[in-house]
């Protein structure tokens, strides 16, 4: 029965070993810069990689594959009793190895589901409204376009759009992009003092599933087609810009929060203050703000 | 080697019908705004700069018997448009005009029907002579002026994907806005020109950018990144229609999952028997 291969073993082992760090590596990643989606989908998926491997070598090289009838002998003869005795010495050699890879596949196990748990905290209650509510926008911030350059009156018309940021700001922050549009004055329905000129703005974040709101529909002749609308690209979610962007199609739960806006003495845009509602897709108690 | 891809009629036929859905599947209280309501900086309109020669007098003169023919029946006789029917079109300049004739996209048969692409009613030269008597109606867009060869394709993609590409796919295959159709852009006969019009314009449901917006310079490399798109240099290898994201996925995962089975096999080899 000596076929077992202890290179195979070696395999096994390090395999294992490594799944645990790798797992034990997500952990850490995850609690201190879980920011950094690459690293922990890499650290995991490296993990899963080690713990396949282990099971694969595991499997052709260290469990005996081969199969075999044995005859049952006649029970309790002396000289088996003896040789069996022997074997069970001989035996002990082993176990040490055995323990080796159980207790590698222990850790491995353990590391993989901690490392499975550990998001749960995400669910848990506290920091998740704070970064979702965390925005660069408040009374006075001027509005700049992608090359940071300020945002002129003069560059809207009606029918026009664009998109924005706060003017010193990370433009990665959920809170950062805003679509601005303008339409006739007279066509704004709600909230006309957050609109001067009929320019107003919106958070590019849909209330739906975060994706980037990027297509404006300004009809040129509205009774005979649509009305103007903001609209997410993912699942068609329709926001009309006349109502404060109230939802008119598709599956967004809630307007997209509108940001006031004001001209300042330079007929530059700038937020008149922060935005009306929580920004990003829904989470639990989101109208609630909590 | 690569064809220049136009829709099949099939192709055509479900996204009307997908746009006929989103359509009806919003439900909206139509405004009864005046006929008056125009897009851009022309709301109220400043008179056109009065004609100079007597050649440009004889130009608007046919252009507006023209007009009086084909055009008068949506748009009333004093091209000041129709209650809920057509727009009126002083102060929409020859810009639109020439994009709307020389797309095919007017004269419109049923007033509520999209705007599509087609063969022009009119030749260039009744198109310039309307064109004309558009423009001189009042101070609108006058056709812009491209030169594709000063266009940078690189700083055309960069604009293109900022403004365009939500709508007409990064691609220039087009797509859908709830309540109309994006056209596809990546077709042989569309003219610098006409693109550089649509930007100024903004036909039908589109959006319009103006002059401090994006630059004749962005128009230009615009124009030349649009006409990049007929030929596009497919780098990977492989197009799959170039309508982005979600057929890529798809042959991601469909590949992926092939490989994933062809590994399982191999792994999970059986020992003969």
């Amino acid at each position: 029965m000596k076929s077992r291969s202890p290179r195979g073993e070696l395999v096994v082992v390090g395999s294992l070993l490594a799944a645990g760090a790798c797992a034990v590596a997500f952990v850490l990643l995850y609690i201190f810069d879980s920011h950094n989606t690459q690293l922990l989908g890499l650290s995991l998926g490296l993990a899963l990689v080690f713990l396949a491997v282990a099971s694969v070598v595991a499997g052709r090289k260290v469990v005996d594959q081969r199969k075999g009838v044995e005859e049952r002998p006649v029970l309790v003869q002396e000289d088996v009793e003896k040789e069996v005795a022997e074997r069970a010495v001989a035996l002990r050699e082993g176990v040490s190895r055995r323990k080796l890879i159980v207790g590698a596949g222990a850790l491995a196990g353990a590391g993989v589901g901690v490392a499975a748990i550990a998001p749960l905290a995400s669910l848990g209650p506290g920091n998740v409204s704070e970064t979702l509510k965390a925005s660069p926008w408040k009374k006075g911030v001027p509005l700049v376009d992608d090359n940071d350059k300020l945002l002129s009156v003069d560059q809207f018309e009606v029918g026009s759009w664009t998109t924005a940021f706060p003017q010193h700001a990370d433009k990665r922050a959920l809170g950062s992009a805003i679509v601005v549009v303008q339409i006739l004055e007279s066509e704004v329905l709600k909230n006309p003092q957050w609109a001067p000129r009929g320019i107003m703005a919106y958070s590019k974040v849909c209330t739906h599933a975060g994706c980037a709101i990027s297509l404006f529909r300004y009809p040129t002749y509205e009774p005979t087609s649509q009305p103007p609308a903001l609209v997410c690209p993912c699942h068609y979610s329709t926001f009309d810009v006349r109502k404060s962007a109230e939802v008119v199609f598709g599956p967004a739960g809630r307007p997209l929060p509108q940001l006031p806006l004001a001209i300042d003495a330079n007929n530059n845009l700038v937020a008149a203050g922060n935005y009306d509602g929580n920004i990003g897709p829904a989470w639990w108690g989101v109208r609630k703000g909590t | 080697m690569r064809r220049p891809r136009r829709s099949s009629p099939r192709t055509r036929m479900i996204m009307v019908i997908l746009a006929l859905v989103f359509g009806a599947g919003a439900v909206y209280g139509f405004a009864v705004g005046s006929a008056g309501a125009q897009k851009g900086t022309s709301v109220n309109p400043t008179p056109a700069t009065p004609p100079t020669s007597d050649a440009q007098r004889q130009q608007i003169a046919r252009g507006r018997t023209l007009f009086l023919d084909g055009c008068s029946s949506c748009h009333g006789n004093d091209a000041r448009g129709k209650q809920n029917i057509a727009p009126t079109l002083v102060g929409a300049g020859s810009a639109a005009a020439d994009f709307y004739l020389t797309t095919g996209r007017m004269p419109l048969s049923n007033p509520t029907d999209q705007p599509t692409r087609a063969q022009p009613a009119y030749d260039r030269q009744d198109i310039d002579a309307l064109d004309a008597y558009v423009g001189s109606l009042g101070q609108g867009p006058s056709i812009p002026k491209v030169d594709v060869a000063m266009g940078n394709i690189k700083n055309g993609l960069a604009s293109f994907t900022l403004h365009c590409a939500g709508c007409h796919q990064v691609g220039g295959a087009g797509g859908i806005v709830t309540g109309a159709i994006a056209p596809p852009l990546n077709e042989s006969d569309i003219t610098p020109t006409q693109v550089a019009e649509a930007i100024r314009v903004g036909p039908f449901l589109m959006p319009n950018f103006n002059a401090n917006q994006l630059s004749d310079q962005d128009i230009n490399d615009i124009a030349r990144y649009v006409r990049s798109t007929v030929h596009p240099d497919d780098a990977g290898g492989w197009g799959i229609g170039h309508i982005g994201p979600i057929p890529e996925g798809m042959i991601a995962w469909f590949l992926a999952i092939a490989s994933l089975l062809l590994i399982a096999r191999l792994i999970g080899e059986r020992e003969p028997r």
